[in-house]
């Protein structure tokens, strides 16, 4: 064995998530010291400041970068060229955002985060802790960790780091899934689908990347790239281990085949942390897959080129179709952000500079809409008359029948709400549009004419539902509706505010939870909650960025494509 | 015995451990044989990595081990809360969430 060798290691160009990964590590020692009382607001300050930080440190970075075209830190396990310092840049700022909306309260000062995640739903434990006002301060933290894995997973170059990655940015997303504060069985369940699926799958990919090490003897996709160059007689190895490891990715982006997770945990996971793992995952995923598929397997296009066609028109057609027929808001934006998935890959097949940008703004354009319109998802509430006959707020109105006539009664809230839509549709002088428009032409360059019209197609197809949802709460008055809602009345309010499940017998607890649970939901109506006002800032953040990339994108595409040049 | 054997038994491993998440319906057991497929991956990354010659792979077979240490600790939070609540593991019970 040789000596060891002190690796150098360029410091400045990993502040972003460095600054990041500390707090959360700060974070967690806050748990331990800080008293309760004292707990969110430090939490909450300290996660706001990690993040601001991370973004001004990219800032800091930016001119270097466009000047010298990246850095190769630690030897390729970290790269941070231009596409790194965008997709660090988009997903701090989409973090930040979300940040506000997890940590938004209502009235009573309840936030969408059980008081205590390990009790047992409806138990005596429960309602002691909600009555002391427990809450799970751990939040911050996780939320941070999930982060600061999403901010390496698009700029690593090492199938290690990677790995590594993929899991830092997993975990706390399974638990975050499972700590809602309403309909808690559904948001359990949310988690252990996610848990077993994600586990499932990151194993997969993991026998995956130990396949394209046995073919290359390397880690790096430098090298497996070159590796690919001269055949060795072990080529099925390669090909094998290429399609496993893109599986996860495809998981994490949620394409299709792979996609059966994400209507079912995007309903059932607290909806601002919905909003958090739809919008940075996504970018954080689809980083990784242009790292993987531009960096490590272009000598492989011509094979890959079936397998991403394939996925790309299979997504497109699916979301979109399975889309139509959704009644939950939160299951349709799920299946919505499959078809988006589909829009991003074609991007993605493109493989050329012009295709390299698009992506990045396309993410961008995407995360910001989506992040705003599950914020504002988590504000419309049900609302039911209380002991004292006065009105309390309940959970979340996530029933499509339930939005009718929103326009009438909170027409900010439905014109924000519009926008967004408009934007997922891709409507000129929304952000969606300047995205939709220039990964298709991109596609289109790369000679990819007939994804681009797939994509149009299903476009326009997409654009029926995002409408259905605009004419429900400006055309539709909430009675005319009234018909419909009882039969869906037991499936969505599963667990309200508790269920007691009476634990009599085992086998029958969960289904007398959802009984018993049922009772208030009947005469309750649509409002929307005021909040402490933190989820407006960030929805109005959300709506500004998506008028201003789609009024005014070019500034911000130049800035993107003056970088974009991937570092090997 | 030559390495390719610890190939084959790495990845006839690995399929049992896939089998075993896609067939039985107890999320303890399935999450086994997650473990037993990231485990199959070990001992192919140490067999690829005698091949080779070098280290990158037994090196990458530790970080494994750590993460999934970790996913222990969230799986198995997650089962037993999900057990506290319903009285069962089942993976068929959990169909509350279905359009």
């Amino acid at each position: 064995m040789s000596g060891f060798t002190v690796p150098e290691i360029a410091w400045g160009p990993m502040v972003p998530v460095m600054v990041v990964l500390l707090t959360a590590v700060v974070g967690v020692l806050v748990e331990a010291f800080v008293p309760a009382a004292h707990r969110r607001t430090v939490q909450l300050t300290l996660t706001l400041a990690a993040l601001a930080g991370s973004l001004v440190a990219v800032a800091a970075l930016w001119s270097d970068t466009e000047r010298t075209g990246g850095t190769d830190v630690l030897g390729g396990s970290l790269v941070v060229d231009g596409p790194t310092l965008v997709l660090q840049a988009t997903i701090a700022l989409l973090a930040l955002l979300s940040t506000l909306v997890v940590a938004d309260r209502v009235t009573g000062g309840e936030d969408a985060f059980a008081p205590a995640a390990a009790a047992v739903p409806g138990s005596d434990y429960e309602e002691l802790a909600r009555s002391r006002g427990l809450r799970q301060t751990e939040v911050f933290p996780l939320l941070l960790f999930a982060t600061g894995g999403m901010m390496v997973f698009p700029a690593t170059t090492d199938l290690l780091t990677l790995f590594v990655a993929l899991e830092v940015l997993s975990l706390p997303l399974y638990l975050l899934s499972g700590m809602a504060r309403r309909r808690r069985l559904l948001s359990q369940e949310a988690s252990m689908k996610y848990f077993l699926l994600g586990a499932f799958v990151s194993a997969i990919m993991l026998f995956g990347i130990g396949l394209l090490y046995g073919y290359s003897g390397s880690l790096r996709f430098s090298d497996i790239a070159a590796a690919t160059a001269t055949p060795n007689g072990m080529e099925g190895l390669l090909v094998v281990g290429a399609l496993m490891l893109l599986a996860g990715l495809f998981f994490k982006v949620g394409a299709v085949p792979f996609h059966m997770w994400t209507p079912d945990v995007y309903q059932g996971a607290p909806t601002p942390v919905t909003g958090f793992m739809a919008a940075c995952t996504k970018v954080a995923a689809f980083g990784a897959l242009l790292r993987v598929v531009y960096g490590m397997l272009p000598g492989m296009a011509w094979d890959l080129d079936v397998v991403l066609w394939v996925v790309a028109i299979l997504t497109m057609v699916v979301g979109t179709v399975a889309a139509l027929v959704q009644t939950d808001v939160k299951r349709l934006l799920a299946y919505s952000s499959i078809a988006h998935a589909g829009f991003v890959l074609t991007g993605v097949i493109a493989l050329n500079d012009a295709g390299l940008t698009a992506v990045l703004f396309y993410l961008l354009a995407y995360s910001a809409a989506t992040v705003g319109a599950f914020g504002l998802v988590s504000l419309v509430r049900e609302q039911g008359t209380g002991e004292d006959g006065s009105p309390t707020l309940l959970g979340e109105a996530t029933r499509l029948p339930q939005w009718a006539g929103l326009g009438r009664s909170h027409p900010v809230v439905a014109v924000t709400f519009t926008l967004f839509l408009l934007s997922f549709a891709g409507i000129p002088l929304t952000a969606g549009f300047v995205g939709k428009f220039a990964v298709f032409s991109a596609a289109v360059d790369g000679g990819a004419w007939q994804l681009a019209l797939v994509g149009v197609l299903a476009s326009a197809a997409a654009a029926f539902f995002y409408v259905r949802i605009v004419v429900l709460m400006f055309f539709t008055s909430p009675h005319d509706t009234a018909d419909e809602a009882p039969t869906s009345t037991t499936v969505t309010a599963v667990a309200v505010d508790g269920p007691a499940p009476d634990g009599e017998d085992g086998t029958v607890a969960a289904t007398s939870g959802v009984a018993v649970a049922t009772a208030a939901p009947e005469r309750a109506t649509t409002t929307v909650a005021a909040g402490e006002g933190l989820t407006v800032v960030a929805v109005a953040v959300c709506a500004a960025l998506t008028v201003l990339l789609g009024v005014a994108p070019s500034p911000v595409l130049d800035a993107i494509a003056s970088v974009a040049a991937l570092l090997p | 015995m030559s390495l390719t054997h610890y190939l084959v038994l790495a990845a006839i491993l690995f399929a049992i451990g896939a089998t075993t998440v896609l067939l039985r319906r107890n999320a303890i057991i399935v999450f086994m044989g997650v473990e037993l497929m990231l485990n199959s991956t070990n001992l192919l990354l140490v067999t690829f990595s005698r091949m080779h010659g070098n280290l990158s792979g037994q090196v990458l077979a530790f970080f494994v081990m750590v993460v999934a240490a970790a996913e222990v600790v969230v799986g198995l939070a997650i089962i037993v809360t999900i057990f506290r609540t319903r009285r069962s593991a089942s993976v068929d019970d959990v169909n509350l969430l279905k359009s």
